[in-house]
């Protein structure tokens, strides 16, 4: 049976990790290529890389590690941040991204996300969206969870996957970082209205946050995390190990 | 050398990186002289059946992995690229494939519950159905990454590993020297790489 994904998301800013990192026997803590091979050897399923580059130059940084990476790493590489117009899926795309991720770019320009599917496949395009609610209404984020569009983010949603997008990454402002647990209530309701793959991010803090995730919505097919990785709190074999012992399907 | 066929579709940066990792010699080409004139043959592809079998078809390419197949030469078709190795797929309509293997290429939707996600997408493990030189690195129960929303069928006598997903499905097949993989090898972690290192240690062809 398909096994539930656990992914590393990797802040990618001139061309080096942001966030600190705190690994034993890893030299270069903020180097992405040396990031990435230790989370492929430990066990990732997949990775991600958001670019928060804002210039031109760092973008060329970006992509030049993208492309390091790619030739040395052989499990799925999703990249984000940054991404507009075709021209982006492009860039990244060349350099061994498997699949690219839209987030206020897809808000900004609606088409983006059916014309990327139609030219690139749809297992290539993946809905990043920041949720928070409002009024007790889920609304969509755009500029990395600083601007509320007013959009419900339910039906923003099932638009995006009705025009192409193959997967979708709901990220819960609201459990954020707070690492007390990911937002069921919020990933049950987009799990209810799409029918593609569903990853969830934003609020792990333990290993048991991802087994609660997995055993209340079958439908939840991966975990999005960052800094618990990056600073050893959960490490990815004991996790893969919780999940095997808590009878979850995980690739080991 | 393995020539991987370069007519259009999809993206080859990630397989010949994996193909350098595990110092395998291999070259990116959409020349028929260099697939003629390669040891092996790789086939990759994503996206839709009928467009990949009509740009193989208008490149001539089509008709040089029939015939280099034929030869004896060994063939590996990867994701779309296994599909297009069977007779047929049933896939927005119906297209010929090369024919190298008996068997068609049919929509999951209505074969696998209801209630799975269409395309499987994601690490699934392999059952093995026959043995085969391309498993001799790996073991049965080894996971490996599937895109899909189509697989093969009709082919039970070609397949050498299979996946469950509600069903059991297609992953592996081999007719004599053609193989095809469902799955991404170039995106299996270590499994897929000691596949491809199986596929590079096959005999050559003779010329």
């Amino acid at each position: 049976m398909i096994t539930k994904r656990i992914i590393p998301c990797l802040d990618v800013r001139n061309g080096r990790v942001v966030k600190g990192v705190n690994f034993d026997g890893l030299r270069d803590v903020s180097s992405p290529v040396a990031l990435a091979e230790f989370y492929s050897s430990c066990g990732a399923d997949e990775l991600v890389f958001y670019d928060i580059t804002a210039s031109a130059e760092g973008r060329s940084l970006f992509t030049e590690i993208l492309t390091q990476t790619a030739s040395k790493v052989f499990i799925p590489l999703t990249v984000g941040g940054g991404i507009n117009s075709l021209e982006d899926f492009d860039r990244v795309l060349k350099c061994g991204a498997d699949k690219v991720s839209v987030n206020s770019g897809a808000i900004r320009n609606p088409d983006l996300v059916a014309q990327a599917a139609k030219r690139y496949g749809s297992q290539c395009v993946v809905l990043s969206a920041d949720v928070k609610r409002v009024d007790g209404v889920f609304h969509v984020f755009a500029k990395g969870g600083r601007e509320d569009t007013g959009m419900e983010a339910i039906r923003w949603i099932r638009r995006c996957v009705e025009n192409g997008a193959g997967e979708v990454v709901v990220n819960s402002i609201d459990t954020d970082g707070v690492k007390g647990g990911f937002d069921l209530e919020m990933l049950d309701a987009v799990c209810d209205a799409v029918s593609v793959p569903v990853i969830a991010s934003g609020g792990a803090g333990t290993i048991q946050d991802f087994i609660a995730l997995f055993q209340h919505n079958s439908k939840v097919d991966a975990g999005l995390a960052a800094s618990i990785f990056h600073f050893g709190e959960v490490k990815i074999p004991d996790l893969k190990q919780a999940m095997a012992e808590a009878n979850l399907s995980v690739r080991r | 050398m393995i020539a991987i066929v370069d007519y259009g579709v999809g993206n080859l940066f990630s397989l010949k990186c994996s193909l350098d990792a595990i110092g395998a010699e291999a070259v990116v080409t959409g020349d028929a002289a260099v697939l003629r004139n390669a040891g092996k043959i790789i086939l990759p592809g994503v996206g839709a059946f009928g467009d990949a079998a009509r740009k193989l078809q208008s490149t001539g390419l089509d008709t040089v992995i029939k015939e280099e197949a034929a030869a004896g030469k060994p063939i590996l078709g990867i994701c779309l690229g296994m599909q297009l190795l069977f007779e047929k797929s049933y896939e927005f309509g119906e297209h010929q494939g090369l024919g190298l293997i008996p068997g068609s290429v049919v929509p999951m939707a209505g074969f696998i519950p209801a209630e799975l996600k269409i395309p499987h997408i994601g690490w699934n493990a392999l059952r093995f159905q026959k043995s085969s030189p391309l498993f001799r690195y790996i073991q049965e129960g080894d996971f490996v990454y599937f895109v899909h929303s189509y697989f093969a069928a009709q082919c039970n006598e070609f397949v050498i590993a299979d996946t469950e997903y509600g069903q059991y499905l297609t992953a592996a097949v081999q007719n004599k020297n053609v193989f095809g993989c469902q799955f991404h090898p170039e995106k299996s972690g270590t499994v897929g790489l000691n596949i491809l290192k199986a596929f590079a240690q096959l005999e050559d062809a003779p010329c």
